[in-house]
């Protein structure tokens, strides 16, 4: 019995060869050629043609696509500067820069090109630097053969074997606080077909920064590094500071083109959950790597990771890029601003729906100053302390999330409530901004704001009569009251229009 | 007890004798030595404490009028007389001629742009010596009320501040920051310093890193090489000096000498 078993397991494991065997034929082949070969096959040959000088740029723009067939020999120079600049408005920090930029300038080269790179670190710098390229073969990435002293210049040269988009970032000692001061910054080693082409690119790169000061504590912060050890950021910011993206210095495009996204993470802490608000991109090469993904609402970004994204823009509007970790978007400046122009497209998005608010945190003990007020104004006994109180209650669900608790609403993005011009001007504007919502361009304190804000008409007369009240007796606002009635009669009017020249 | 007392005897002994030789107001201070725990892994050591000897250090950097002095009195050390394999380009770079200072370079503030062949060819000129980076380490642990504060993070703070702050403001006078608890001024925030042994920190100091010695300019390696790996404030001026070559000036390193016990 165990023999014949034995000859029928011989048996079996021949036919299972064969089947092995004739599979192998039929492995599809295309399995095979769809791999790129990594750096077994990235070295194209030796440098053809003259030398290259690669064209640096500064964030967010991003160098022209090489636009050459063959490998060639790319000089890169990079400058590193230890300079003050403000982090946030008001707010100044020493940051230690590749170019001069957070992040450092952007470098373009192609796969099999041969990259001569020159690191030079400013006579005034105080520390040695050096240059780590995640796209580099070799020990360190260059980090060794790149140490630099002030007022010194270094050299070396890699082939760039594999094709994707690459952090560098400094590795001097201690490395945390080289990173935490802004030293990183993007290289893209083109595949040698190049990117499918696209209408616009841009660079943008989250980091991590921590300082001695609260966040938005005014005047020069220093690194703390405590914080940087416990990884409890100050901010989280892109491009290295706060509303480096918004308002004026918002990325533009149009309607009908497709944008592409080159972002990378510096940390050196977080981990960055990328999205932008409105949009689904259409690809997503993950991890900077070959391959895509198609339709994404957010992507990982890993510290000292990167990916590049596509999409195509229907709907004109701002677009709002965030790490949907979403308390660094609004509470440690994590957020930048696409811009699209074109004409509406309603088919795709009406533009007015009412964006119906959540307030599930109006705990009942939270409330008792809005149940006081509106037991007061059945009385008649109402004051505008009443109001006041209610209103605050009220505006801590709603307004908050957006115009800040302290009214200071959010540059670029959402107009301050806190000394508005825009509310000393007609202090109406409030009342019929909360029935009405607001819709395009309006100046406040001398800054111009372009974005929608739906028409809270979820809340009763009471509750628009107590918030407006609140408002303007808050922040350094004139004051006064608007009564449930004036409520009402605001509500009662079909114009939406607050913004200025309405 | 006698030798301890025989400690303090060499201690006060240098101390005096360094304040004679240098006048009414005394140019060094003597450090009584004793064990220290270097921030550093040193093969020689292997965890244990070090051992420092007894030695006296200059309260404040060397300044550009002293060291004037000394290109005066030694014209071989003049920034147009000096070989290159001594001295690079730029050394003395921010005086107005080769023998006189000029607007940027004050005679009070400490004199920096000097290679370490200059420093070191100043400290024997006045029958003294580079500090070592332990003497060095040893001496600027202290604050003002401690001989080693190096695990308050107010010290730590302190020095991490002023590393990143960049150089381009003028230096401050040398002598104006509050003596340290052995009345040594000015080791932390204002200039870097050169010490005797500064180009084996990094290779011969660690036997580990000999076959490797490219290891500690990375991240890893270089916190692998700390035996107290958080105290970046130590870290970053070894990282500084490994940066450097002898022949070496940059904008904000400058020197002060030590003497040995007799």
């Amino acid at each position: 019995m165990a023999r014949h078993f034995r000859t029928l397991i011989l048996a079996a494991s021949c036919a299972l060869a064969l089947v092995a065997c004739g599979g192998k034929d039929t492995t599809p082949v295309a399995e095979k050629s769809t791999d790129t070969g990594g750096s077994l096959k990235g070295d194209l040959g030796p440098p053809q043609g003259p030398d290259v000088r690669a064209v640096l740029t500064s964030p967010p723009m991003v160098p022209p696509p090489t636009g050459r067939k063959h490998p060639a020999r790319v000089i890169v120079e990079l400058t590193v500067v230890e300079k003050e600049m403000p982090i946030s408005e008001g707010v100044n920090y020493t940051f230690w820069t590749f170019g001069g930029t957070v992040p450092g300038s952007f470098i373009r080269v192609r796969q099999g090109d041969t990259v001569v790179f020159h690191l030079r670190n400013m006579p005034d710098s105080k520390m040695p630097h050096n240059i780590d390229l995640h796209g580099v073969t070799g020990p360190g990435g260059g980090a060794a053969s790149s140490f630099t002293a002030p007022g010194h210049v270094s050299r070396f040269t890699f082939k760039a074997l594999n094709a994707g988009l690459f952090v560098y970032h400094c590795a001097t000692a201690p490395v945390g606080m080289h990173v935490a001061n802004g030293m990183y910054g993007l290289i893209l080693v083109e595949p040698p077909e190049g990117l499918p082409p696209v209408d616009r690119e841009y660079y943008v790169m989250q980091g991590d920064f921590y300082t001695k000061g609260a966040y938005r504590e005014k005047g020069l912060q220093a690194f703390d590094m405590e914080k940087a050890i416990a990884e409890h950021p100050t901010y989280v910011l892109f491009n290295g500071k706060e509303g480096a993206l918004t308002g004026d210095q918002a990325l533009k495009a149009n309607t009908g083109e497709t944008v592409r996204l080159f972002v990378g993470n510096g940390g050196p802490n977080l981990v960055s959950s990328f999205h932008v608000i409105g949009e689904i991109f259409d690809k997503v090469w993950f991890e900077g790597g070959t391959r895509y993904q198609e339709n994404v609402q957010t992507t990982l970004i890993p510290s000292g990771g990167a990916a590049i994204m596509d999409f195509h823009l229907e709907v004109p509007g701002s677009y709002m890029l965030v790490d949907h970790s979403i308390f660094r978007a609004f509470n440690k400046g994590a957020l930048a601003v696409l811009k699209a122009e074109g004409p509406e497209r309603k088919d795709i998005y009406s533009g007015k729906e009412v964006d119906a608010v959540y307030l599930g945190d109006r705990a009942a003990p939270s409330l008792a100053a809005v149940e006081k007020a509106s037991e007061a104004a059945s009385t008649g006994a109402l004051t505008v302390d009443d109001q006041v109180k209610a209103g605050q209650a009220l505006f801590a669900g709603t307004c908050s999330t957006c115009h800040q608790p302290d009214g200071a609403g959010m540059p670029g993005v959402f107009p301050p409530l806190a000394k508005s011009d825009f509310i000393a001007g007609d202090p109406k504007r409030v009342p019929n901004a909360i029935l009405h919502g607001v819709n395009g361009k309006v100046t406040v304190n001398g800054k111009e704001y372009n974005s929608v804000m739906p028409p809270m008409s979820q809340l009763t007369d009471d509750e628009v009569a107590n918030i407006a009240t609140y408002v303007l007796n808050s922040w350094g606002n004139p004051g006064g009251h608007v009564t449930k009635e004036e409520a009402a009669a605001i509500r009662a009017k079909a114009t939406a229009a607050t913004g200025e020249g309405h | 007890m006698r030798a301890a007392l025989a400690g303090c005897l060499v201690f006060a002994c240098i101390a005096a004798g360094a304040a004679i030789a240098a006048g009414a107001a005394p140019r060094y201070v003597g450090l009584p030595g004793g064990e220290f725990r270097t921030a550093l892994r040193y093969e020689d050591y292997k965890g244990k404490p070090a051992r420092v000897a007894p030695f006296a250090l200059m309260r404040t950097p060397v300044t550009n009028g002293q060291f004037l002095e000394f290109v005066r009195a030694h014209p071989e050390w003049r920034r147009d007389r000096v070989p290159q394999v001594f001295a690079e380009p730029r050394y003395l770079q921010h005086w107005a001629a080769p023998d006189a200072l000029g607007a940027d370079a004050k005679p009070d503030q400490p004199v920096t742009w000097v290679s370490w062949f200059a420093a070191d060819a100043y400290c024997r000129s006045i029958d003294a010596r580079l500090p070592t980076w332990i003497e060095w380490e040893y001496a600027a642990a202290a604050d003002e009320t401690h001989r080693d504060a190096r695990k308050d993070p107010a010290w730590r703070e302190r020095i991490l501040a002023w590393y990143s702050r960049p150089s381009s403001q003028a230096l401050p006078r040398a002598g104006l920051q509050a003596p340290n608890a052995y009345g040594v001024q000015d080791l932390h925030g204002l200039v870097w310093e050169w010490t005797d042994d500064f180009s084996s920190l990094l290779v011969a100091g660690d036997n580990r890193d000999q076959g490797d010695p490219d290891k500690k300019q990375f991240c890893g390696a270089g916190a692998l090489s700390m035996d107290d790996r958080d105290n970046y404030a130590v870290l970053m001026r070894v990282a500084m000096l490994s940066s450097l070559e002898a022949r070496d000036a940059t904008t904000n390193l400058g020197f002060r000498c030590a003497r040995s016990a007799p």
